[in-house]
């Protein structure tokens, strides 16, 4: 066990989490704020991974489909939001999981309609590709490097936007209380399409940074949004730093456990068997991290009453 | 040395001794101590804010206190579960009617029968089925006047049939002690008085605290009073003392009808 | 159960169910009997979750977890008898081929696996057991999937359907008998255990937990017996339909899974007793006709779902029998 292949796999971690992190912002940010549960973030993620491939394969700029991905996962947001969402914020949570998995249902297989089913796939531009060279000798992806940078830029820009903005003190607001910010004269059907839409842009990001990574296909987006429930159960619902500890936490624990739990195995198992049990185990990791902190903290590490 | 003697006849149902609880820096009880005894009507007053849901929650065993005791029967049942405490004898009504919505009348109360018996873990004889707890139902309606409306829905009731099935759900209990939160919101002149009637009868079947806003019903009802004022109890007393009291006028009935409102 | 009307629309349905597979008995359609045996499972399926979900009020997005379970109970004991290997080896016990004894180890094992997620999830409750229970689906799915005893992620065969005694399972309308029967069977028992002192409490913890906590009873017990006769019930109908596939899969785990048996649930309307029936029919017969019109069907059934849960809150046997829930 190489102390490069550990920071390696540390990066790898911390690139898994940051992307994690922008689908659990959006989702922690459209539960805190509107009380909604959001099944359908995964296809938003999809689009945003669409939008991009399909963008930068026609005119050959990663960057143009960067835009593509936020413009179109944001507008899919909006849309949703004002079509159907919306007359979900009052129903019981059993609706809006119904709601939303219809949704899941209609963008995945309108999404196979538009585009097949074979997958597509994003290149990394040049200016992106290949290794760089770390302190301690270490080569990493400068693509990956550059997917961590991005991601906690974007987590310190929602931490501005929270605290230090006046559409950030209208979230927190509305948070608090909707009836208030109602009186308070703030147009609450705007902020809160603009919240779904700014969270659908997150997923979107991250749809389109990752589809550089791994294909592009219809499904690819609920495993992901999975993991981010898993993300915020841990970090306690309608809690952006709960959302960046959980994210950190699940993407390293993942992420590590893949390599090092069958290492560990074969020290004391034989080589096929330590594989199997090491991987099977690693398959459950994040799951009995979230049974465990369960167990201790019911409503999550930063979650406030359940 | 004769009072042990006497002691136990009188000895209090429910009990609460030096219950304080703070939020951070908002003390909402400080060591209050009220008892309730056999027979009595032990009434609870005083201005909006002034920390009685706060403890009727510590009573109910809702919210845990930070320090002090709640006995009840004779036991201390300060770490129970309000489960727990319900099982033991202490039938709670709440401020907001609080039922089955969906079910019928009678239906909520053969659930409160069950909860009596304790015997919940059944999964193939009827609940309707079951004569003891039909009949234990029905005679707790009819305490309260509604055994015709038993096959109606409670979402079919108004409000004021809904307030005394609250009332009969805490009598399927048959408990120690009743703990009513304003028994009397909501309710007409007309409604009040009857219910007033009603629970003078209770008494006698078990004590009851109560909270009220409704002051006729509390000069009626109570043997007691206490006055709750920013999370302590500044007076307690008859309830003629209770009006002659300066210090409950000053800082409860002083305030906002300058003593009118003590008839 | 409720009004005369849902008991003739209920009545209706457990014919309709019982008289398309007997027709086509008799004109021939070994496939029409495929069919009515996929529904009378599936609906098995969805009466497990709508104990939980309905009656008890506990949103599980995990249920395809007791269906894969009981899928696997399944094709693991047949895996062992039809390669003769014993199936715990220190023991010698050796896998079986009998019906009733996988339908006893898949109800048991559920039910432990429900007993278990239970207790941990409903340490919690509202969104956060939606996510959790979501989770747990998706831990068993990755787990089957990465482990290679039984097939990975390619899911394994079983090469003959299952003995039931006295009865040759390899014709078709004898299996859909003994599914539809297990279906008829379960649906007794809890339509009886929705009117015991059990139903009565589950329900009014659904509606008030405040009030049934004030008459002194503790609803986590309640939910917890709840989700796992839920579990078992689901994991029965998961043992069937592995049967009737003879083959089993990661996808059984899948929350595509979960979320179908939902569906059925939703469309045929929440906490009526029949709701599954009339929900996984209207499925199997939306798949089968809209499937055959166009392989996006999938967004006509988002759509249909949609429109339930905006506009039709009742499902089928609502808009059939009159739009309130039957309680006594």
């Amino acid at each position: 066990m190489s102390p490069i292949l550990v920071i390696e796999q540390v990066l790898n971690g911390l690139q898994s989490g940051v992307m994690l992190f922008l689908m659990a912002a959006g989702l922690t940010l459209i539960f805190g704020v509107m009380g909604l549960i959001n099944l359908a973030h995964g296809a938003l993620y999809m689009i945003g991974a669409f939008a991009a491939a399909a963008v930068a394969g026609a005119t050959g700029s990663f960057l143009l489909g960067l835009v593509a991905a936020l413009t179109a996962s944001a507008a899919a947001g909006a849309l949703i939001e004002a079509s159907v969402l919306r007359r979900l914020y009052g129903r019981d949570h059993l609706d809006q999981v119904l709601a939303t998995f219809a949704l899941i249902l209609i963008l995945s297989e309108g999404t196979r309609w538009l585009f097949g089913s074979f997958p597509l796939y994003l290149d990394i531009p040049d200016w992106l590709s290949g290794p760089v060279r770390l302190p301690g000798g270490i080569r990493y992806p400068l693509y990956r490097l550059a997917i961590i940078g991005i991601g906690l830029l974007v987590a310190l820009g929602l931490f501005a936007l929270i605290s230090r903005t006046r559409i950030g003190i209208r979230i927190r607001a509305g948070e608090a209380d909707r009836e208030m910010i109602g009186a308070l004269g703030v147009n609450i059907s705007v902020l809160y399409t603009l919240v779904f839409a700014l969270g659908a842009a997150l997923a979107g990001l991250a749809g389109a940074l990752i589809g550089a990574i791994q294909s592009v296909q219809v499904g690819m987006g609920e495993p992901v949004m999975i993991l981010a429930f898993v993300v915020i159960v841990i970090g306690g619902i309608g809690s952006i730093r709960g959302a960046l500890v959980g994210a950190l936490l699940v993407g390293l624990t993942d992420t590590l456990g893949r390599i090092f739990l069958p290492m560990l195995f074969g020290l004391f198992m034989e080589p096929t068997a330590a594989t199997t049990t090491g991987s099977a185990l690693a398959s459950m990791s994040i799951y009995i991290l979230m049974a465990a902190v369960l167990l201790v903290k019911p409503t999550g590490l930063y979650g406030s009453a359940g | 040395m004769t009072e042990p003697m006497t002691e136990p006849v009188s000895a209090p149902v429910l009990e609460v001794r030096g219950l304080s609880k703070a939020f951070g820096a908002l003390v909402a009880s400080r060591n209050i101590s009220l008892d309730l005894r056999p027979g009595e009507i032990h009434a609870l007053i005083g201005p909006n804010g002034a920390g009685k849901s706060t403890l009727i929650a510590q009573i109910a065993g809702e919210l845990m206190p930070d320090r002090g005791e709640v006995w009840l029967g004779g036991q201390e049942v300060t770490g129970w579960s309000t489960a727990a405490r319900a099982r033991a004898g202490l039938a709670r009504t709440f401020q907001i009617s609080s039922l089955a919505m969906e079910m019928t009348v009678l239906q909520n109360a053969v659930l409160g029968a069950l909860g009596a018996r304790g015997k919940v873990m059944r999964f193939f004889a009827p609940v309707l089925g079951d004569r003891a707890l039909v009949e234990r139902a029905m005679a707790a309606l009819e305490a309260v006047g509604l055994q015709d409306l038993a096959a109606l829905r409670v979402a079919e009731l108004s409000h004021g049939q809904r307030r005394q099935l609250e009332v009969a759900v805490a009598l399927t209990l048959a408990p120690k002690a009743f703990l009513m939160d304003e028994p009397m919101a909501g309710l007409g002149t007309s409604g009040s008085r009857r219910l007033t009637g009603f629970l003078d009868g209770l008494r006698e079947r078990a004590p009851i605290l109560l909270i009220e806003h409704d002051m006729d019903a509390v000069f009626a009802l109570a043997d007691r009073v206490s006055v709750l004022v920013g999370g302590e109890i500044i007076a307690t007393g008859s309830a003629a003392e209770i009006r002659g009291d300066a210090r409950v006028q000053e800082a409860y009935l002083g305030e906002e009808a300058g003593g009118e409102a003590v008839p | 159960m409720g009004g005369r009307r849902e008991t003739m629309v209920n009545a209706l349905l457990l014919a309709g169910l019982l008289a398309v597979p007997l027709w086509a008995l008799w004109a021939d359609e070994p496939f029409t009997i495929t069919l009515a045996t996929r529904v009378a499972i599936l609906a098995l399926a969805g009466v497990g979750l709508n104990l939980a979900l309905g009656t008890g009020g506990l949103v599980s997005f995990g249920h395809a977890v007791f269906f894969g379970i009981g899928g696997y109970a399944m094709g693991i004991l047949a895996f062992h008898a039809q390669n003769y290997t014993p199936l715990i080896e220190a023991l010698s016990i050796p896998g079986t081929k009998s019906m009733p004894v996988i339908w006893a180890v898949a109800v048991l094992a559920s039910a432990l696996v429900a007993l278990v997620i239970g207790a941990l999830s409903l340490r919690t409750s509202g969104v956060y057991f939606i996510m959790i229970t979501l989770a747990f689906g998706q831990m068993f799915y990755y787990f089957t999937i990465s482990w290679p005893a039984y097939g990975g992620e390619d899911g394994m065969s079983i090469y003959l359907r299952n003995s039931f005694p006295g009865v040759n399972t390899l014709v078709p309308f004898n299996f859909f008998a003994i599914s539809y029967a297990l279906l008829l069977a379960v649906l007794l028992l809890v339509g009886r255990l929705m009117r015991a002192p059990f139903g009565l409490a589950l329900s009014a913890a659904r509606q008030n937990e405040a009030r049934l906590r004030a008459v002194g009873i503790d609803p986590y017990r309640l939910r917890l017996s709840a989700f796992t006769l839920s579990g078992a019930i689901t994991g029965l109908a998961g043992a069937l339909y592995a049967d009737l596939n003879r083959f089993v899969s990661p996808s059984m785990f899948s929350w595509q899974t979960s979320g179908e048996i939902m569906v059925f649930v939703i469309l045929g309307g929440v906490g009526r007793l029949f709701g599954p029936v009339a929900g996984a029919a209207l499925f199997i017969l939306l798949e089968h006709f809209l499937g055959g019109i166009s392989e996006y069907w999938h967004i006509f059934l988002g759509a249909l779902l949609l429109g339930v849960v905006l506009f039709a809150r009742g499902g089928l046997i609502g808009m059939l029998a009159g739009e309130e829930v039957a309680h006594d």
